[in-house]
């Protein structure tokens, strides 16, 4: 069973060890709308916290999804490159975006909880 | 923002978009439904394939009256209104001095001594000084008091048909005087998504009976500004402020067909309206800018104000809409280009977050217009 937690910027991070797979939230993908275009980074791409790590794109705007912990990216989601719509249909599950294998997991106790994120939401 | 949503207007369906789940944004000082809960692409797409009911009440809607008018509205727009015949409708712009658009805007006579504008939302303030500036001696009457819908796609007449048979019986760019349940109803064949359709012009205090008994038919469906800027944008139509601005002049903005042939050189109501000699030296001699359309190559969209250069990487022009075509399913795109580019197939470049993106110049429409014509 992985551990998830949520940033500010609407990301998720489910935890298994020292990597992570990382996507956006319902919340995240219902404030873009349809998202018809996902830009990936490449495999084996080293990310400081914080860096621009993917591009995605929806009918109304652009955004980037930036990199919620140091790391080094191990996977990325290729089925987003043909269904960019994952996102919407499946945003916690196949509309994930890419793997990252932590550098550091000390970033990772100032996430929320998903109740936490919850709450965030209705705050 | 608690201040900003104090001073946003609001139409007469706001109450409706709420009900319905509408997302609402401010948009010309109008708090506006961007999308309802099905969201763009399905709001477009069934748009494209049955029937959207869009509030655009947003608009301005004027009134301009007096013996003489005809002659006094021509010298502001290069139309020949001589042409048009009660209850017709003609597209329009106000030009300035230089040339360039102030605004685009529908002109309806109504009678030989009345004519009936619709113009932006964001510009209506400024339209209506331009206008009381312009042709003082006339009443100019901004119909504060006035909703206006837009029901638009292939079913849209098949609907109207069941309201308002004679509305049903119009062809494009034409109006008439309606009741629709009992209300008064001023319907045109216009639009701006390229589908056959209508406009209707009603009292506030009616437009929410109006558009629920609208949305009542299965065919017809709230649509959102988001889908109206992908469906023009796919229709070829220009957003004022974006594809054409008060520095653009019709001839760069690809619209000389509006520009009627008697107010060209050599027309029998040659010039008269500001900026003619610009306008018309550019009919004659040309522009170094042109507005195309674009389809973009590969799935990244490229969106107003990417910067537009050719293989070599030199600047020819600027995109000044982009988005995603629901219809075609790839990012399309109009802007101006250097007029050497203008040429449908010719390849050229923007630049989207530092990467070259490769765009094809497209003959528009890029999804063909449905009008009933007749």
């Amino acid at each position: 069973m992985s551990n998830v937690k949520f940033t500010e910027d609407h990301e998720w991070l489910a935890i298994e060890g020292d990597v992570a797979t990382v996507g956006i939230t319902d919340y995240a993908q219902s404030q873009l709308g349809d998202v018809v275009f996902v830009e990936l980074p490449e495999s084996g791409t080293e990310f400081e916290a914080g860096a621009e790590a993917a591009v995605i794109e929806s009918v109304k705007a652009a955004g980037e999804i930036a990199m919620p912990v140091a790391g080094t990216i191990v996977e990325v989601n290729e089925a987003l490159v043909d269904e960019p719509e994952l996102v919407n249909s499946d945003p916690m599950g196949s509309g994930w975006f890419f793997k990252v294998k932590l550098a550091e997991t000390a970033g990772l106790d100032s996430m929320m909880t998903e109740a936490q994120y919850r709450e965030s939401l209705e705050g | 923002m608690e201040t900003q949503q104090e001073q946003l207007l609001k139409t007469p369906l706001n109450r409706l978009h709420r009900e319905l789940g509408a997302k609402l944004v401010p948009f010309a000082g109008y708090e506006m439904p961007v999308q309802y809960p099905a969201g763009v692409v399905r709001e477009h797409l069934h748009t494209r394939e049955a029937a959207g009911l869009f509030d655009v009440s947003h608009m301005g809607q004027i009134v301009i009256s007096g013996t003489g008018v005809r002659e006094a509205l021509e010298s502001l727009v290069p139309v020949d209104l001589g042409k048009l015949s009660d209850d017709q409708q003609t597209y329009a712009v106000f030009t300035n001095a230089e040339g360039g658009i102030e605004d685009d805007l529908i002109i309806t006579r109504w009678s030989e001594e009345q004519y009936f504008l619709v113009v932006n939302g964001a510009c209506k303030l400024q339209d209506l000084a331009h206008l009381q500036a312009n042709l003082p001696d006339f009443s100019i009457e901004y119909l504060d008091g006035r909703g206006l819908l837009a029901l638009q796609g292939p079913a849209a007449r098949g609907v109207m048909q069941q309201l308002a048979p004679e509305a049903a019986a119009l062809t494009f760019m034409n109006g008439v005087r309606v009741s629709i349940d009992g209300v008064s109803c001023y319907v045109t064949c216009s639009g701006y998504t390229g589908e056959d359709g209508f406009e209707i012009s009603v009292a506030a205090e009616d437009a929410e009976a109006i558009a629920r008994k609208l949305l009542d038919f299965t065919e017809v469906e709230p649509i959102g500004l988001g889908a109206r800027d992908t469906l023009r944008l796919e229709a070829g139509l220009c957003l004022y402020g974006h594809d054409m601005d008060q520095a653009t002049t019709p001839v760069e903005a690809g619209l000389l067909w509006s520009i009627s042939k008697p107010r060209r050189t050599g027309g029998e109501k040659q010039g008269g309206f500001p900026g003619a000699q610009k306008i018309l030296a550019q009919i004659t001699d040309g522009t170094q800018m042109k507005r195309v359309g674009f389809v973009v190559q590969g799935r990244a969209p490229v969106r107003e104000g990417a910067e537009l250069v050719n293989a070599s990487g030199q600047p020819i022009g600027r995109v000044t809409s982009g988005g995603f075509s629901p219809t075609l399913n790839v990012p399309i795109a109009m802007g101006y280009v250097e007029i050497d580019y203008i040429a449908p197939d010719t390849e050229v470049f923007a630049l989207v977050r530092g990467k070259p993106r490769a765009l094809k110049v497209a003959r528009m429409p890029l999804v063909s217009q449905r009008y009933f014509r007749g």
